[in-house]
């Protein structure tokens, strides 16, 4: 789980790394966006370390998935299928400390994944073209951007994002032997909060540079 | 003060069981919650009535027979104390109290208030000790232990395996409580030799027992009457992917 | 010694002659003990059978010892688990003479303590093995993985404890019992887990079984299904801890009590020493009548604090209202040499005085000051914190009120039973076959423990003691074939049975603990801190009319078939009314003041306890005189060979 947690915190901070190049214009995009599929050449074939990311990227998410599902169906098993709510009374419904982001860490994945197959679709496969289909990466992400429910669809699907990185990257580093005092634990959160207002943000800034007119 | 108290009632394990409520009055703030049940159950056997049945014995905070979840927290609202040490002061005239006992599915309601905890001396079993039959043990000073290192293991033994770490964790983890036996031992050069085997061992027997992972959701830390530190779960952790590592 | 009481209470029957000591210098009679046992070869031990009764420091250390050992172990308790028993709340530490302070200490000088602070009416033979053996406890622990205090060196800690001028106390914090009790527990799990021990828990003994006068078996209860069972072995051990809630106030657990070895007593044991409990000088006061537990502070407290009344009776200004100059501080005053710390059974006796005499404070006048001021302006409140913090949260978190600020409340309590089942050097009672360690046995601490004895006994007895001696009997084995359809384990299983449905079918008005809060009561007024010839008689009549009453008026709801507390509370009042009753017969009958048993009638022109070591250095072991009949009391004389016995003073 943490593991490939941190695979995946770790292909978001390149990704949107990215996704800033949008600054630099269509040229750069278009060319960090081509550059991708030449790495490794000629060593390794024509967008060969694209796909091995890409494997790698996919068997994190089936691992992470798997062994989300393995916790959440042992949880359940412990918890006669009720978890946190297994007591009738309704006076501690967040118990004495959990966060928000605690209690929405599994349906919150299951939201970022299906925004996920939404995404690549969008952006990558560009089967689903709001705005108009492009060969252009560029483009499109203008095109697509440039519409204010597409721009409000990303920013609901990283509010979730941001949610399940603020407890997952703490949850992450504490399961991977990181935390070894109190005063680690408080700064372990910092660090998650901080990760995760990063990642939202950086994310969130080409697409409402492209709808306010910023970019394109 | 007078207080209503919904209490969950069950009358053996096979029973579905129900919250039922009751009326308290004159209840002194100076009362421990326990006393105040004591009081109610005095009053229900006089009127014929099955008297609430819950599990204590010290009452003083340190054999951990005693838990309730009062209110949906295990031991109550006040940090740090066991529900024998939880008193009526804490409360106010007119509550409402409900009253539940520990919910794990390894901890089987026997009646009323009171679990079976039995899955937590079986994951004792599996691993929490040091192997030292009497009589075998050379003279007490022949290894000294950093006083760092002793303290810290103190902290983690002052664990009482009351179980209000699992009964408040929403996965149903015995995490903590793994984590405090094997912190404990762990840090002692006696611990060392089976250090490995113990980590694995344990964990192994509380996943057979059927208890939930850990997500590091910190319920556990906050209820743990004697505040026993989620970073003992990393420390746990760590001894076992070293153990893994080592066993190749 | 009084006539009168001998004729209407009990009649006095053959002396106890023989303990089992070797007859060589108490330094060498341990050694000799165990070169002449027998052994059981180890092939051997699978066969041999043996029942442990309790898991506290005693039984849990013997049935973990046992197994390892290869014996077919079968423990029994009553809680949920074997990590609960009350050895748990322990706190100030254990005793070992190792000398690692060099100041002094030895075996001989932890023997001498120990049997002058019992006052003088404890066995030499058993205290000198004893401290012979706490030696080997700390290095068996430590093995284990108990946590103990330990110096930057890395080294263990020490403290002195008690009022002895070394430091020979080994602590873990506040904590001690806590610690070690968790390490024979771990060592028993691993018996459990390695299939030598069969563990029992939430079962409580009701009865004992005797097959041809050996004790082969137990009757217990299983306390979720009701089930009335019959366990037998080859050997029956009973680490059942004391009987300190026949007063039903007590620093003892809830479910602390008398009935084990009660039981065994009627059927034959002798019960040694009833009347001598401890009474802690340091305990929280009662808040109330719903009051259900008291709380022991630590003795540690009388290091810094000091204990005062005002000097008016009826004085109820606020405690930091009343001047220095209309202050008592007591024990300073009576005891210059000692003040605040002499030992518990003085200081308790102290604070009763002043009580008595109107001049205590808090609700109903039952408590003392126990006042930090002067310390918090000497070493400054950090210091005080350092030292106490959690005592006075604890303090804090029981009372509501802040102990930095006010002075502490605090008066004696129950602490400690002395007295238990007779057992002779073997640790063997008057029954053959039946074994007795820990608090539940007479043997170590005469008329008053002292501090961080009990834990040693507790180990001593169960992780080298009782395995010596039980393989000696054991080597006899097999006796003759006997399993729970023996005539007389069906006898007793039917009698069991039957007594519960007599307290099931009552079906009175009273409930079982208002009968124990009366006896409680009457036990505390007439057999506590002071007893009286008067009193004592008095008692006596109380409580049988009071036992009379509960087996006519008791509401005992429910049915045996289900988890039943009422029903587990009830058998257990009911054998301390018997209880009680003896304990109140051997006050009346020790003619002196020892240690915690204090005869009004017995004392110095200046209030101290007067002994009597002409007429009353022996220990009063009570057969059992049949139901309605009189105990008949059977003396072992104390004999003094390696010290000289002395009058206590604390002046």
């Amino acid at each position: 789980m943490a593991i490939s947690g941190v695979i995946l915190v770790l292909f978001l901070l390149a990704h949107m790394y990215g996704n800033l190049k949008v600054f630099e214009g269509q040229d750069a995009f278009d060319g960090y966006s081509h550059h991708l599929r030449e790495l490794g050449e000629p060593i390794l074939p024509y967008s060969g370390a694209l796909w091995i990311i890409r494997v790698v990227l996919l068997a994190a998410i089936v691992v992470h998935a798997v062994s989300a599902i393995t916790l959440w169906r042992r949880a359940r098993r412990a918890t006669g299928g009720k978890g946190g709510a297994r007591y009738a009374s309704s006076k501690a419904p967040r118990g004495a400390q959990r966060s928000y982001a605690s209690f929405t860490l599994r349906w919150g994945g299951v939201t970022i994944l299906l925004f996920v197959i939404y995404h690549l679709l969008h952006l990558t496969t560009n089967t689903i073209a709001p705005g108009g289909a492009s060969d252009s990466p560029f483009e499109r992400v203008v095109n697509g951007f440039s519409i204010w429910w597409v721009v409000l669809s990303y920013t609901i699907a990283l509010i979730a994002l941001a949610f399940h990185l603020r407890h997952g990257i703490w949850a992450a580093m504490a399961t991977l032997g990181a935390n070894t005092s109190p005063t680690r634990r408080k700064n372990l959160n910092i660090i998650a909060v901080v990760v995760a207002a990063v990642i939202v943000v950086g994310f969130l800034v080409p697409p409402f540079a492209v709808l306010l007119g910023l970019v394109g | 003060m007078n207080i209503t108290l919904r209490v969950w009632r069950q009358r053996n394990s096979d029973d579905t069981g129900q919250m039922q409520t009751y009326q308290v009055t004159d209840v002194s703030p100076d009362m421990s919650f326990l006393e105040m049940l004591d009081v109610l159950n005095e009053n229900l056997t006089i009127s014929g009535e099955d008297p609430i049945a819950f599990d204590s014995d010290c009452r003083e905070g340190i054999c951990g027979m005693c838990g309730l979840v009062i209110n949906g927290l295990a031991h109550g609202p006040k940090e740090r104390v066991t529900t024998c040490q939880l008193h009526m002061r804490s409360f106010s005239d007119g509550d409402v109290i409900d009253v539940e006992p520990w919910r794990a599915e390894p901890f089987t309601v026997i009646k009323d208030l009171i679990v079976d905890r039995g899955a937590f001396d079986r994951i004792i079993q599996a691993g929490g000790f040091i192997t030292a039959p009497t009589g075998t043990a050379p003279d007490a000073h022949a290894v000294p232990v950093p006083k760092l290192d002793a303290d810290a293991a103190f902290d983690a033994a002052t664990c009482i395996g009351c179980g209000a770490c699992v009964a408040a964790c929403p996965n149903g983890s015995a995490s903590l409580f793994v984590a405090a036996k094997v912190t404990h031992l762990g840090l002692l050069p006696q611990g060392q030799p089976e250090r490995h085997s113990r980590a694995l061992d344990m964990v192994a027997q509380a996943d057979l027992e059927g208890f939930g992972g850990c997500t590091q959701i910190g319920e556990c830390t906050a209820a743990c009457p004697k505040g026993i530190q989620l970073d003992l779960i990393s420390r746990l952790n760590r001894d076992v992917l070293g153990a893994l590592a080592h066993r190749g | 010694m009084s006539s009168v009481s001998d004729t209407q209470f009990f009649t006095v029957g053959e002396p106890l002659v023989d303990t089992k000591a070797p007859a060589v210098p108490v330094n060498l009679m341990w050694d000799e003990r165990r070169f002449q046992a027998k052994l059981v070869n180890p092939t051997n031990r699978r066969k041999r059978s043996v029942i442990i009764v309790g898991t506290g420091l005693a039984g849990g250390a013997a049935a973990a010892t046992l197994g390892e050992a290869g014996y077919h172990v079968k423990n029994f308790c009553y809680q949920d688990s074997p990590r609960r028993a009350h050895s748990i709340a322990a706190q100030g530490g254990i005793n070992a003479a190792k000398n690692y302070r060099n100041d002094g200490d030895s075996v001989h000088r932890l023997f001498y303590d120990t049997v002058k602070g019992g006052d003088y009416r404890s066995r030499e033979s058993n205290v000198y093995r004893l401290s012979q053996v706490s030696v080997e406890i700390i290095d068996q622990c430590v093995a284990q993985g108990v946590p103990f205090a330990r110096e930057y060196g890395g080294l263990l800690d020490n403290r002195s404890f008690g009022g002895v001028q070394v430091s020979r106390t080994f602590y873990a914090r506040g904590q001690t019992g806590q610690q070690l009790l968790l390490g024979a527990y771990q060592a028993l799990e691993r018996q459990i887990g390695a299939g030598s021990v069969e563990m029992y828990t939430r079962h409580e003994m009701l009865d004992l079984i005797i097959v041809e006068g050996r004790a082969r078996g137990i009757v217990v209860r299983d306390m979720v299904s009701g089930e009335i069972e019959t366990h037998m072995a080859d050997v029956v051990v009973l680490g059942t801890g004391g009987y300190g809630n026949v007063f039903f106030l007590s620093t003892n657990a809830m479910g602390c009590n008398v009935t084990a070895t009660w039981r065994a007593h009627r059927k034959g044991a002798y019960f040694g020493n009833p009347c001598y409990t401890q009474i802690h000088p340091t305990c929280i006061p009662v808040s109330g009548e719903y009051q259900s537990k008291l709380t022991l502070m630590s003795e540690s407290l009388r290091n810094d604090g000091r204990i005062w009344v005002p000097k008016e009776a009826g004085d109820n200004r606020d405690a930091r209202q009343i001047p220095e100059d209309e202050r008592d501080y007591y024990l300073e005053r009576r005891y210059p040499a000692f003040g605040n710390l002499v030992p518990r059974d003085v200081a308790s006796r102290a604070a009763k005085q002043v009580c008595d005499e109107g001049r205590g404070v808090g609700p109903g006048g039952r408590g003392v000051y126990l006042d930090f001021a002067e310390a918090i302006t000497r070493l400054g409140r950090k210091a005080v914190e350092a030292k106490y913090g959690n005592l006075f949260e604890m303090y804090a978190q029981i009372t509501g009120e802040d102990p930095y600020v006010t002075p502490m409340r605090i008066y004696p309590a129950v602490h400690y039973t002395m007295g238990g089942l007779w057992v002779d050097y073997d640790l063997e009672s008057t029954i053959p076959g039946l074994f007795v360690i820990g608090e539940a046995n007479f043997s170590d601490h005469g008329a008053n423990r002292l501090g961080a004895s009990a834990l040693m006994q507790g180990l001593s007895d169960g992780y080298f003691v009782l395995p010596s001696t039980i393989a000696n009997y054991l080597a006899d084995a097999p006796f003759e074939a006997a399993d729970a359809s023996h005539p007389a384990a069906v006898e007793v299983t039917d009698a069991v049975r039957e007594r519960v449905q007599r307290l099931l079918a009552i079906n009175g008005t009273r409930t079982v603990d208002s009968f124990h809060k009366e006896l409680g009561q009457i036990m505390w007024e007439y057999c506590g801190m002071e007893r009286t010839a008067e009193g004592l008689t008095k008692a006596i009549g109380l409580i049988r009319a009071l036992r009379e009453e509960f087996w006519t008026n008791v509401r005992v709801t429910g049915t045996n078939e289900e988890l039943n507390q009422t029903l587990e509370r009830a058998g257990r009042v009911a054998d301390f009314f018997e209880l009680g009753e003896l304990m109140c017969i051997d006050a009346l009958h020790r003619e002196e003041s020892c240690g915690g048993h204090f005869r009004a009638e017995h004392q110095t022109p200046d209030g101290e306890a007067l002994r009597d070591d002409e007429n009353f250095a022996y220990v009063a072991a009570w057969e059992f005189g049949g139901d309605g009949g009189s105990p008949v009391l059977h003396k072992e004389d104390l004999i003094y060979e390696a010290i000289e016995m002395k009058q206590r003073s604390y002046k």
